[in-house]
């Protein structure tokens, strides 16, 4: 899929100017409230008329203001899930899910509805109107309602703001077996970093109306400058991994890696899955020698490629780990004591109780994966 | 029933409910366009459109039935060319006072039907779109059935405003007998005369049965739908 998107829109006294190439099987529009996001998947889906640009999926023209192209809702053949789910009230769930296969030419009905109830695991809530479904039931038949309509790209707009964690953790798995399946490109907007790292294969950073970056989820991800400041906490390395093997008797799983093997708590998963890992700044203490008599099992030595100063007291060093880039956020004045620059050795140790779920995932699988 | 009521007080009541129910049925179509015009339109003349809408309401019923006879008289410009045309004549028919109790009843149709369009989540009907439907199968699979329940109460006011309408009936068909005399036409034929007063009492009741039967029809059919678009 490609997705070619370059708009100019204003809006009151803000104005998006968006321009970005993605070829991603799930492509995150990443950024604050107020930066544009849901503007921008609404100009893709047809719902904001643009001021001026044009958009393109597949090379099948949207949107060209120039040429006077505006392509009307129900023929761009876009499916989306809204923030607040959206299902039609005076319908049940089934019927809510079979609305759009009436409006899908017949050539064009791949989606098999039983394959696509299955996948969401909405079975038994196939006979029950909106207003009975809990907050993760009603998302999970509004993202197969949209796919039933076999749409080119499907485009999500906070899908799971409105969940707690628990309900998150419910359906992050869907999205990705949608994501690995591999049927329908995805446009995901969330402000969310833990689950733009759980789930993208490209990221899109919006800020003010503009594209600060764009490109694969592990290179973006380990730019600490994109993301804003109340996500030091989650800035840092996105590790494409796989499952070496288990070791029981702790309860441990090894991981293979370009750093060297990783000690995670053990995970219920095959050896040779693909895994994402990633690894948080805060997480990674940096030691001048190789420790030991040391409680952390994770112990990479590695270079370092450069240091930026992250306002306040905290420094974030880049590390190459045998070709594996990875962050550590350290205070000014360690850097000062271990004379820490661009080129020195350092061991980078990571606790193994600091690798848990919220941050090992499964990797996406198939053409852009490790 | 018909041994307790005369023939004539019969066809009253009957007459009246034909009358009623055409007017009815027949403007709720209209009644729905020109709400949904009114609700989301914007185009010049909107207030205009508002203001004629709503006169029936404000205007003494003698002077809506006059106006009527103007124009759908046999010689008013619009009764003459149907008439011409189409054989359909309105006045001193039946068909009048149908037509006659429609309009009456019209701005509390569209009252009705306007404030539950007013109230639909028009974010419905986007997802709707990107569904892949056209506006117009929006409107039918998912406005229509929201605004039901807006429709029905709407279509219960038009009806009982038809069941008891007078003055616009009797200026623009007259009281004929068998043709024109409606329930109130026939109440107030009854006050009239010497000795009517028994007929003038069982007409009475008689309407305020059909009036409370409508009334009840209604509440259950809305509760219905109520139920079905709320807790399923």
């Amino acid at each position: 899929m490609t997705l070619d998107v370059d708009i100019k829109h204003r809006q009151g006294s803000f104005t998006l100017h968006a321009q970005f190439h993605s070829e991603g099987r799930l492509t995150a529009l990443f950024g604050r409230s107020g930066a544009g996001k849901t503007t921008l998947v609404n100009a893709i889906g047809g719902l904001v008329r643009p001021s001026e640009g044009r958009i393109s999926v597949n090379g099948r023209v949207l949107f060209d203001a120039g040429q006077g192209i505006d392509v009307p809702i129900h023929r761009r053949r876009i499916g989306y899930v809204f923030q607040e789910g959206r299902l039609f009230p005076h319908l049940t769930a089934r019927q809510n899910l079979l609305f759009g296969r009436w409006f899908t030419p017949r050539k064009d009905r791949r989606a098999d509805f039983d394959r696509m109830v299955a996948l969401l695991g909405i079975e038994h809530l196939l006979s029950r109107r909106p207003p009975t479904l809990s907050g993760g039931e009603k998302q999970r038949v509004a993202i197969g309602r949209a796919l039933l309509a076999d749409p080119l790209l499907l485009l999500m707009d906070e899908p799971l703001a409105s969940l707690d964690e628990e309900r998150k953790a419910e359906i992050y798995p869907y999205i990705e077996r949608l994501r690995d399946d591999g049927r329908v490109p995805i446009v995901l907007v969330s402000h969310s970093v833990p689950e733009i790292a759980r789930l993208a294969t490209s990221v899109v950073v919006l800020s003010e109306g503009r594209v600060a970056a764009s490109g694969q989820a592990a290179e973006i991800l380990r730019r600490s400058d994109l993301f804003p400041h109340h996500d030091i906490a989650e800035a840092g390395a996105l590790l494409e991994t796989r499952v070496l093997r288990h070791e029981d008797a702790f309860a441990l799983t090894l991981l293979e890696t370009r750093a060297g093997p990783l000690t995670v708590p053990r995970l219920a998963l095959p050896a040779g899955c693909p895994l994402r890992v990633r690894i948080r700044a805060r997480d990674v203490i940096l030691s001048l020698e190789q420790p030991h008599a040391m409680s952390a099992l994770n112990v990479l030595p590695c270079r370092i490629t450069a240091l930026t100063a992250s306002g306040g007291p905290g420094v974030d060093v880049s590390l190459d780990c045998g070709g594996q880039g990875l962050m550590a956020r350290v205070t000014r004045k360690s850097v000062e004591d271990l004379g820490l620059a661009p080129g020195v050795v350092v061991y980078a140790i990571v606790k193994s109780v600091a690798l848990d779920r919220d941050v090992v995932t499964q990797a996406p699988r198939g053409e852009d994966g490790p | 029933m018909s041994e307790w009521l005369s023939p004539e007080e019969w066809s009253a009541v009957t007459l009246s409910l034909k009358v009623a129910t055409t007017a009815m049925v027949g403007s709720v179509v209209p009644g729905i366009a020109v709400a949904m015009l009114l609700a989301r339109g914007r185009f010049w003349g909107r207030h205009l459109l508002d203001a004629v809408v709503h006169l029936p309401l404000i205007l003494p019923p003698v002077a809506v039935g006059y106006v009527l006879l103007l124009t759908f008289g046999r010689r008013g410009p619009v009764g003459a060319f149907l008439a011409e045309h189409f054989g359909i004549v309105f006045s001193f028919r039946w068909t009048g006072a149908a037509l006659a109790c429609a309009i009456m009843g019209f701005p509390l149709l569209v009252r009705a039907i306007r404030l539950s369009i007013e109230a639909v989540d028009r974010k419905l009907e986007r997802a709707g779109e990107t569904l892949g439907a056209h506006p117009i199968f929006v409107f039918l699979l998912v406005t229509l059935p929201l605004i039901l329940p807006g429709i029905l109460a709407g279509m219960v006011l038009s009806f009982a405003k038809a069941m008891g309408e007078f003055g616009a009936t009797i200026t623009f068909v007259s009281n004929i007998p068998g043709e024109t005399q409606t329930l109130p036409s026939a109440i107030y034929t009854f006050t009239q005369v010497p000795g009517g007063e028994s007929g003038a009492l069982r007409l009475t009741l008689v309407s305020v049965l059909l009036s409370l039967a409508a009334l009840w029809g209604s509440e259950w059919l809305a509760r219905r739908v109520r139920r079905r678009l709320s807790v399923g």
